[in-house]
């Protein structure tokens, strides 16, 4: 059950995220956006790897290594977040210093500004 | 209009796959064949007690090493994109300089900070959090510093070398177990010693600390050069 | 107990739902880029609910805490191109 609701969550979190990204033009709002998304796709691994009535993947007094199998839930999907939510900061930085540098030349956030590149 | 509607239909097919993916997820009563095998083999095989820390240092250490090196290079990226033609000192001089209580509160509390987050990625092995966590943690250090004292030259130098030392040493580890225990990464040419102990788990403790240096050191680098930009 | 887990669920879901909505929708960059951190900061509760401390751990610092720090940074020195682009098109 709620693993059920954290996906739901997740996966409305993301279609949030890409609304919000395809219809906003200021670019920092975009980024913002995006950064939503990303919550949500974390969500949704985690998630997936969680099992009812069991606890964190972690050996200690309760948790003996002998019957680790029947007390844990998955590790892989947290071992994966882990991954994603640091590049999904170093992804962040590197848009926000892009914005940055855009705003300098043109003076402006607005995405429709932009339009060299378009003929 | 157009474009509303059209988004409208790309979020509605978006969202009957998200339909589908949940009304087809069924939770598994059981571990898979992977995760059975490492919640068996990590006590005997790594001896870390966070199981999560055996897999992102050792059975996917390859993975985490190339993880390390993309942060590297956004860090490396953003250097680039922010520095072309600047003048940063000029930037510099002319910001105001940082209250009494945020530069006093600094003092105090920095240095407990970066000890926290020490504390978190030395013990990365036993208790939830290690490198990227403890890493994170130092950064948010070096940000009050950076906050409290906005005109000072910060040390982009030390950051840089603290940096690269880690990373070599990190490769360096990587080759030794290659050359005494079984592979690349592997953890076992130091003693795995009793399991929850704070020197056990091999060189675990050894390489999350120098994860948590290096992912520190590339915040830091990040956070650093953001604050060097000047006001548009 | 699992009533208890199950509702407060419920409500860091409803909580999470609602912040996306401001941040995607609120009139205020500061606002947004606010309910953004917002939602990575109840993400890391409820990762904890999922037992899973390590995830709740990197989500907090990382994304609720620095990435909210570097949004104001950038926001601080791009502040005249706040409401460029207008609320939507």
């Amino acid at each position: 059950m709620i693993a059920y609701l954290a996906m739901a969550t997740g996966f409305l979190l993301i279609l949030i995220g890409f609304y919000g990204a395809l219809t906003n033009r200021n670019l920092l709002r975009m980024i913002v956006a995006f950064t939503i998304a990303d919550s949500g796709v974390n969500l949704v691994i985690v998630a997936v790897g969680y099992m009812r009535g069991r606890t964190a993947p972690i050996l200690d007094a309760t948790v003996p290594a002998a019957d680790a199998a029947a007390r844990i839930i998955d590790p892989v999907p947290q071992a994966l977040v882990l991954t994603a939510i640091v590049i999904g900061v170093g992804v962040t930085a590197l848009m926000l210093a892009y914005a940055y540098r855009l705003y300098e030349k043109k003076r402006s956030l607005d995405i429709a500004k932009f339009m060299d590149l378009k003929w | 209009m157009i474009k509303r509607v059209s988004v409208l239909l790309l979020l509605l097919a978006v969202g009957a796959i998200f339909a589908t993916l949940l009304a087809g997820y069924e939770a598994d009563p059981e571990l898979n064949l992977t995760a059975r095998y490492y919640a068996d083999r990590t006590a005997a095989d790594i001896g870390a007690a966070n199981i999560v820390t055996a897999i992102v240092v050792t059975y996917r250490g390859l993975d985490t090493l190339g993880e390390v090196t993309v942060l590297f290079l956004s860090a490396a990226i953003l250097g680039l994109v922010l520095a072309q033609g600047r003048k940063r000192e000029q930037a510099r001089r002319e910001r105001v300089p940082a209250g009494e209580l945020l530069t006093t509160g600094t003092r105090i509390l920095a240095p407990l900070i970066m000890l926290l987050g020490v504390h978190v990625f030395v013990n990365g092995h036993l208790t939830p959090g290690g490198g990227f966590q403890g890493g994170a943690i130092v950064a948010s250090g070096v940000l009050l510093l950076l906050l409290a004292d906005p005109v000072k030259h910060f040390a982009h130098g030390l950051i840089a070398a603290v940096e690269s030392l880690a990373g070599i040493f990190y490769v360096a580890i990587g080759l030794l177990g290659l050359l005494l225990a079984g592979g690349f990464l592997d953890n076992r040419f130091l003693p795995t010693g009793e399991l929850g102990a704070l020197f056990s788990a091999g060189a675990i403790p050894l390489i999350y600390s120098l994860i948590g240096l290096k992912v520190g050191a590339e915040f830091s680098a990040i956070l650093a050069d953001l604050s060097d930009t000047e006001e548009l | 107990m699992g009533m208890l887990m199950t509702a407060m669920t419920v409500l860091l879901c409803i909580a999470m739902i609602v912040a996306a909505f401001v941040a995607i929708a609120g009139k205020s960059l500061p606002i947004a880029i606010l309910s953004a951190g917002l939602v990575s900061l109840v993400a890391s509760v409820l990762f904890l609910v999922l037992a899973s401390p390590d995830v709740a751990m990197t989500e907090a610092a990382i994304g609720s805490g620095l990435t909210t720090f570097l949004f104001f940074f950038v926001l601080g020195r791009v502040r005249k191109g706040e409401h460029d682009g207008g609320e939507h098109d």
